[in-house]
């Protein structure tokens, strides 16, 4: 069970993906001026993500490893991505307009969002099990939402304040990122 | 701008200076970040990633009459897909201390945006010469930009340029400059330096004209 809490607690805060491993910073910079938005992002993310892991994991271990076919794993992997993403949009589409009409719009940015192919091949490095894997996943992107919602909470402030013009916009954004980045390695101990 | 007939070299120039991937566009923002904690992977980076670039730019733009515009997004994803596993071979086979240095982020490349937004804004309008020359300049401008970035990032955090000793043996190495919150902290900087620059010289343009009228 410790490992399971480790993977958690790992995503969540130690290694979080935004802001220790440098993933899924464009739409971190992107979609972060809001936080509505941020919170729609993220949770579009969370989901994909988590789908993403379990899938790819599946394909992984049942198609390319029995087929000989590892080295195809990048193309496997984005193409399971990409066509996952196009189902969710058209299953929520049908299933549930309303949450459509929240998460629609960032769905097809998700296909190009490091984090979620970073995720697939993490898990595929690691090693991880079938139910590592999903785990990570959800716990990655949940990091992700998490930092990103931080983050936007403070661009709403950051954008009422009064700023050299040379500093506006996304100078100003990514200091702001590097110094919560300094306040997230303060969780670097609690692991191993 | 795109519908435009330029010259090869424009072209390029339009991506190595004018709207640089880095400084202008802020696309490709991850490996930017995650890869340039010194100066000999900045340059492995852009390279590589030059080399994606320009191969599913050149592709893509002789294809773009036999893609249809409704799956064009899938197509980009596989041309440039497997271009990224020639390349991770390639690098595991010929260099493998830059391979294992870059790691995870070499497939990453797939997902870089600046390759898939040059195929959609420019590669599946133009031809092919002219793909290729917007291919090399984002591509080399992208190198520039993250091989600037890596090189003020390993001297301070480390005290050298491409792993040669450049400040003196008494410099203590800034070591958050290696870490996460540096690289954020460099770019911002780097970046309100380009706009800082770019303010000037929007001002010096705007008093010639008013001393011509």
């Amino acid at each position: 069970m410790n490992s399971y809490l480790t993977i958690l607690v790992g995503g969540l805060l130690v290694n979080n993906f935004v802001m220790n491993k440098f993933l899924g910073i464009c739409p971190f910079l992107g979609v972060s001026k809001k936080f509505d938005t941020a919170l729609g992002m993220g949770l579009a993310v969370t989901f994909v993500m988590t789908l993403a892991s379990f899938v790819t994991w599946i394909v992984e271990h049942y198609l390319l490893v029995p087929f000989d076919l590892v080295y195809m794993k990048t193309i496997a992997f984005i193409l399971v991505i990409a066509v996952l993403v196009q189902v969710v949009e058209m299953a929520l589409k049908k299933m549930s307009p309303s949450l459509y009409q929240s998460l629609g719009v960032y769905l097809p940015l998700i296909t190009t969002n490091c984090a979620v192919l970073g995720v697939a091949i993490l898990n595929s490095d690691l090693a991880y099990n079938l139910l590592e894997s999903t785990l990570n996943g959800c716990c990655a992107a949940l990091g992700f939402t998490l930092a990103m919602l931080l983050f936007a909470c403070i661009r709403e402030r950051l954008s009422l304040s009064k700023m050299p013009k040379w500093m506006d916009g996304f100078p100003g954004a990514l200091i702001t990122a590097g110094l919560m980045a300094v306040a997230f390695a303060g969780f670097g101990g609690l692991i191993k | 701008m795109a519908n435009e007939k330029k010259g090869f070299f424009s072209t390029f120039l339009n991506g190595l200076i004018w709207e640089n991937p880095t400084f202008t566009l802020m696309l490709g923002m991850c490996p930017t970040l995650a890869i340039t904690t010194a100066a000999s992977n900045g340059i492995g980076m852009g390279l590589a990633t030059t080399f994606v670039l320009v191969c599913s730019n050149l592709f893509i733009s002789l294809l773009r009459k036999a893609i249809p515009d409704k799956i064009r997004i899938p197509a980009f994803i596989v041309v440039i897909a497997s271009f990224v596993t020639i390349l991770e071979m390639i690098l595991k086979a010929y260099l493998p201390d830059l391979s294992a240095s870059l790691g995870m982020y070499i497939p990453l490349i797939v997902v870089n945006c600046i390759i898939f937004a040059r195929a959609e804004a420019f590669a599946f309008k133009n031809g092919p010469v002219a793909s290729i020359a917007d291919g090399l300049g984002m591509g080399l401008g992208f190198t520039c930009a993250i091989t600037i970035l890596s090189c003020i990032r390993e001297l301070l955090g480390a005290g050298t340029i491409f792993g040669a000793q450049i400040m003196p043996e008494s410099y203590q190495p800034m070591g958050i400059m290696l870490n996460v919150p540096g690289g954020f902290v460099t770019l911002g900087l780097l970046l309100a330096l380009v706009n800082a620059i770019k303010n000037m010289a929007a001002k010096k343009s705007a008093a010639k004209k008013e001393e011509l009228a």
